[in-house]
Formats: C-alpha cells, sequence, structure tokens
C-alpha cells in the first residue's frame, strides 16, 4: 500500500460547544446557522464553560439540546427576566437569551423593555423571521404589511392588525441599552458580519458596558411557503426595505472597545 | 435579641434577609409595598441584588433565574399582583427549583380593595397556577410568627425544591407589634449540584419545565405527588387552645383564627367548652388532629375572612360525622371577636344538624345582617 503524507490544515470544522446532533429545525432555516455563530463567538472568547444561556418558547424553545452548555428554559416572552435573575447573582458569568419575533416582540416586549431599560448586562440574540415559526406561522409583531400568515389569510390589513414593530430602532431609544443592531442572515457577507456583531455584543457583556441585542433577519421557508433560496430572496427584497440593517445604539463605551 | 415594635411586611422583609435571602425581585403593590420598599434600602447595603421589577410577570421570572441557581430568593406581593404571578410559579413548580413567595392578601375579586382578606386560600392553597403541583402554604397570625415561618419557609422550600407561600392577609402586613427578629445568618455557600453556574469543565445541567413525551411527564408528575405526600407527613403544623374539656372546637387560619381566639376566650368565661384549632400549614393541612377531635367533640364552627373556603377542608375531614357550622366575613370586611362569639354562643345553645351546607346557612344569616 502507497501512502502519502499529505499537509492538511483545518479551516473549518464544528465548533465542540455545539452538539453532534441533528436539530429539529425545517432545512433552509437560519436557526442552525444563529446557533453556530453563538458557539464560534463565546469559543473564541473562551467563555463556553463560564455561559448560562435562556431559551424561549418558539422554534428556539430546544436550543438548550443543541449547545454544550448550561442552560434554563424561560416560559413564554420571559427570558429577559430570568437573565436578569441569573446575571444578577452570578455577575462574572455570560447569561444570554436567544428569542424569537413572537416571543420577545409580543409577548415579552414588557420583560425586553425592563431589561433593556435597566441596563442589564445580558446578550440578547433576537430572530426576527416574521411569522410564529412553531405554531405553523401566523401573524407575529414583525409580520410585514400585507404579508399572507395563516392568520393574516389575506395579508396583514395595517387598518385592522395594525403596524410591525421594529423592535431594533424601539429598544436603541432606551437608557440603558449599550449596543442595538440589526443584521440579516440571507447572505454569507450578511452572515459573518453578523457574527462580528455577536462577538460585540458579548464583548459588551464581557466589559460591563449594559444590554446587548443583535436582530438577525432570518429565513422560515416551511412557513413562508418557499425555497430556502427563495426565502432569502424574500429577506433581501421584502424584509430589508422595511427592517433596515444597521447599527440602531452604539453607546460611547462600546464605541471605544476594542476587540 | 430583645423585641421591638415593627410593622409585619418590614417584619418579613428583615426576617427573609437574615435567613440569608440573596436575591429580591418585585413590584409595589398594597398592602405589601413596605416590604419591598425596604429591601430596596436593606438589600443594597448588603451587596445583594434588588430589582423592582417592570411587572409581576418579570418579578417571578427573575426570581426562576435565581431559584434555578440555587441562591434563596424571594418575591412578595398582593393578590392582584400573585394572579399574574401563577404563570412563573407553575414553571417553578415545573422546574422542580425552590422559591419563597410573600402574599399579603387584600379584598376581591379583581381589583377590590386593600382591606385584609383570606380570598385567595383557594388559590394558593389549591394550585392556581396550571399542571399538577402544590405549594407549601404557612399562615401566620402574628407579626413574631411571621417572622419565624419565613425563616423556616427557605428551609422548607430548599428540602424538598418547593414553593413555599407565606400567606399573610393585609392586617397582619399592616398592623405592627412587638416582635423579635432573629440574627443575622451567613449566606448559603453550598450550591446545590442540579443548580446552572455555567458547566466550569463539567457536565452541561439543563433546568426546564418542557417534557414533550406524556409518560415520562407522568414520572414527574410522580414524583412531585410522592414528595408532597413526604410534605404531608412531615411539615404539618397548627397550635390548639383550650383543648383538655373540649365540646365545641373553632378551626380558624391567620387574622381569622387570632380573633376567633378572643372570641373563645370569651366564651370560655361564659363556661362554653370552647377551644380553637388554628392551621399553620393551611397546605398540607392538618388532617389528623382534626379528625382525631372529630372523634372527641360535639361539633365545628369554622371562622373565615372569606366565603369559606378552608371550610371545604374543613368538611373532608369531619365527613359529616359532626356538625360543622361556618361563620365568614368577605370583601376585606374583618369580623370583630363578638360576631364569632355570638357564633359559638349558637352552636351552644344548638340545635345542630349535620343536614345541608354550613354554607348556606350562614349565607341566609348574613343577607339578614348586610342585605
Amino acid at each position: 500500500m502507497v501512502t502519502t503524507d499529505i499537509p492538511t490544515k483545518v479551516i473549518y470544522e464544528r465548533p465542540s460547544v455545539l452538539d453532534p446532533r441533528v436539530t429539529h429545525y425545517c432545512p433552509g432555516c437560519t436557526h442552525g446557522v444563529a446557533h453556530r455563530l453563538v458557539a464560534e463567538v463565546l469559543e473564541e472568547m473562551g467563555e463556553v464553560e463560564n455561559t448560562i444561556g435562556v431559551a424561549s418558547v418558539g422554534c428556539s424553545v430546544f436550543a438548550y439540546n443543541y449547545f454544550d452548555l448550561d442552560f434554563v428554559e424561560a416560559a413564554h416572552g420571559r427570558a429577559p427576566a430570568m437573565a436578569t435573575g441569573i446575571k444578577r447573582v452570578l455577575p462574572d458569568r455570560i447569561v444570554f437569551t436567544y428569542q424569537g419575533d413572537g416571543d420577545l416582540a409580543s409577548i415579552g416586549m414588557g420583560e425586553i423593555v425592563g431589561a433593556a431599560s435597566r441596563g442589564e448586562k445580558i446578550t440578547v440574540i433576537f430572530l426576527n423571521n416574521a411569522n410564529y415559526g412553531m405554531t405553523g406561522g401566523q401573524m407575529a409583531p414583525t409580520t410585514l404589511p400585507d404579508q399572507k400568515t395563516t392568520s393574516s389569510p389575506t395579508g396583514r390589513d395595517v387598518k385592522r392588525q395594525g403596524y410591525p414593530i421594529q423592535t431594533a430602532e424601539l429598544l436603541s431609544t432606551l437608557g440603558g441599552a449599550a449596543y442595538i443592531v440589526r443584521r440579516s442572515m440571507h447572505s454569507s457577507r450578511e452572515v459573518r458580519r453578523a457574527k462580528t456583531a455577536i462577538r460585540t455584543a458579548f464583548e459588551v457583556q464581557k466589559h460591563g458596558l449594559g444590554f446587548s441585542l443583535v436582530e438577525l433577519l432570518s429565513t422560515c421557508p416551511t412557513n413562508w411557503g418557499m425555497t430556502p433560496a427563495e426565502a432569502r430572496d424574500w429577506i433581501k427584497e421584502r424584509m430589508l426595505p422595511f427592517f433596515p440593517l444597521g447599527d440602531y445604539k452604539v453607546s460611547s463605551a462600546v464605541a471605544d472597545l476594542k476587540i | 435579641m430583645a423585641k421591638e415594635l415593627i410593622k409585619g411586611n418590614t417584619a418579613v422583609a428583615e426576617a427573609a434577609l437574615r435567613a440569608g435571602l440573596e436575591a429580591y425581585f418585585g413590584y409595589p403593590i398594597t398592602p405589601q409595598t413596605e416590604l419591598l420598599e425596604h429591601l430596596s434600602a436593606r438589600m443594597p447595603e448588603l451587596g445583594r441584588p434588588f430589582v423592582q421589577a417592570e411587572s409581576e410577570l418579570g418579578a417571578i421570572n427573575m426570581v426562576y433565574g435565581v431559584a434555578c441557581t440555587g441562591k434563596r430568593v424571594m418575591t412578595s406581593s398582593s393578590s392582584p399582583g400573585v394572579s399574574l404571578m401563577m404563570e412563573g410559579l407553575s414553571y417553578i413548580a415545573g422546574t422542580e427549583v425552590p422559591a419563597v413567595l410573600v402574599d399579603v392578601v387584600r379584598g376581591g375579586p379583581g381589583l377590590g380593595n386593600i382591606a385584609p382578606s383570606q380570598g385567595d386560600y383557594n388559590q394558593i392553597v389549591r394550585g392556581g397556577g396550571h399542571g399538577d403541583y402544590h405549594l407549601i402554604v404557612l399562615a401566620p397570625a402574628s407579626v413574631q410568627e411571621a417572622v419565624d415561618l419565613t425563616g423556616l419557609a427557605f428551609d422548607l422550600a430548599e428540602k424538598y425544591r418547593s414553593i413555599v407561600a407565606v400567606l399573610l392577609d393585609g392586617s397582619i402586613g399592616q398592623m405592627m407589634e412587638p416582635a423579635e427578629l432573629p440574627p443575622m445568618q451567613p449566606l448559603k455557600t453550598e450550591i446545590p449540584d442540579w443548580a446552572v453556574r455555567g458547566t466550569q469543565g463539567g457536565e452541561k445541567r439543563v433546568l426546564t419545565s418542557i417534557n414533550l413525551d406524556p409518560p415520562a411527564q407522568e414520572v414527574m408528575n410522580l414524583r412531585l405527588m410522592k414528595r408532597w405526600q413526604e410534605i404531608e407527613q412531615n411539615e404539618v403544623r397548627y397550635k390548639t387552645y383550650f383543648m383538655e374539656d373540649v365540646e365545641y372546637v373553632v378551626v380558624g387560619f391567620g387574622t381569622a383564627g387570632r380573633i376567633s381566639l378572643s372570641a373563645v376566650r370569651a366564651a370560655r368565661e361564659q363556661g362554653i367548652k370552647v377551644g380553637l384549632l388554628r392551621p399553620i400549614t393551611v397546605a398540607p393541612f392538618p388532617e389528623a388532629i382534626l379528625d382525631e377531635l372529630t372523634g372527641k367533640v360535639k361539633a365545628f364552627l369554622v371562622v373565615e375572612m372569606n366565603s369559606g373556603q378552608m371550610l371545604e377542608d374543613v368538611r373532608l375531614v369531619v365527613r359529616g360525622r359532626k356538625p360543622v357550622e361556618f361563620f365568614g366575613r368577605m370583601g376585606g370586611v374583618v369580623p370583630f371577636p363578638d360576631e364569632v362569639l355570638v357564633e359559638i354562643e349558637r352552636l351552644a345553645a344548638g340545635p345542630l344538624t349535620t343536614e345541608g351546607h354550613p354554607r348556606d346557612r350562614w349565607l341566609s344569616r348574613l343577607t339578614e345582617t348586610i342585605g
């Protein structure tokens, strides 16, 4: 047998903090990508063993199954309150919540506004896919005008059903918010930018600078009735105009942060 | 330590702090607010977390978070606020983590009023939140007893990984009387094995109340029920008064029990052989002593500041073997000892019956009184 000694260099592998198992997420859904970004950042920061996650209610309810981290599971919308309790008694740990738009911007609006205004030193990873995914695609606070969902079957009529909530913009008005940005998951370039933002958000927490949140525009091909590729295009064409990407709040202390 | 004149709410707050309370989360609501106010000053003095939450929903879920770290944690509220907390209480029960709730009950339903009431007995004792679970419920009748039971509440919560409610009514919360506070305890240093803290290089811990597999959920339900049986076995507490030659027994908890004691004393002066059974744990309910008394006495009078909620627990034990009568005031009205004395006299004068429902007889008398 002839053996050849080919020099190899690992340039890409699964973060060890992500459990090697099949997730319950639908094909083309960006939850898996977002999980991976969080995992990579925590590993790169050396904070894996020092982190407590707070899962929420929605498609990411089982997030704790996929991370090799200590985790708790909050009631619907209450993850920021639970994270507040944990961070207050364990201030030297990294505490983050992972929430969807129904959880955070509808039933949990009180808790997220409270946590942000108090400047809780927690990090929120906020996935906005413009509908309630887990329950089968109902209208969410982020559903776009005229968007069809199972509970707005003729399209969201803003006269009857109100307007979508722009969460990053809203939270950026609060004094305790140190870092509030919106990124998207619709292209490799945007995913890389999202990772940088997630890193910054966790660094904000590590340096005790205040509340940090990264809103991630995410796909939901199953409930949108699209292929994964169409879903990515839909983010670009439909979501971006209403949910512009950008840095909505970067406190001066965060701006000075060197990562 | 010497006794001092102290308000119930303040005393409970200070007692919790001295029992090693590590974090407090609350929201202002009358007649509980002094508890929150006291801790808003004292907790920061000691470098311990205090957060005035955005709502009772926020407060109870902050408690839930700390409970998952295994540290001593408490919230306090009053009836409408406790209704909001029911969601979190169910989750805490479903996750089997220890927490203490102080409920300073006021008149209801709805916004009701801010006067003392026992109208939330059913809500606290029989669950309140969704799912099969029990709270340990301690019902003090004085500021001193509230102080003592607050310390006990933390020990029981940790021993059974359960929620312990200290059920005050507004009068215990608001009144000032002499009480001796306990010495300051050091904070707990041991963290239970199940508590989250970051993996620190070990196996990950996940604390959750979700269980999508019904048979596995049933195993969890069974574990909760076995634990409750153990609590029923070990943790029943009550106090009896004038039991030597007793023929009639008044049953009342908290302030209603205390008012009844004055009435019992007055009736004794008239030669009526009446005593008082005052449950201190209303859950678990003191069934054994009540059963024993059922064999001995002629009749019972249940006195509450509600429409007869504990009355049903008494009836379940007595099971028609002896007459049970009821007297209550509702809506934040506190009965006078004289009103209870009249009921004791009526009981002793007879005639007595085991027919019908005592609530119906009471309601018809009450309708004559208050229209």
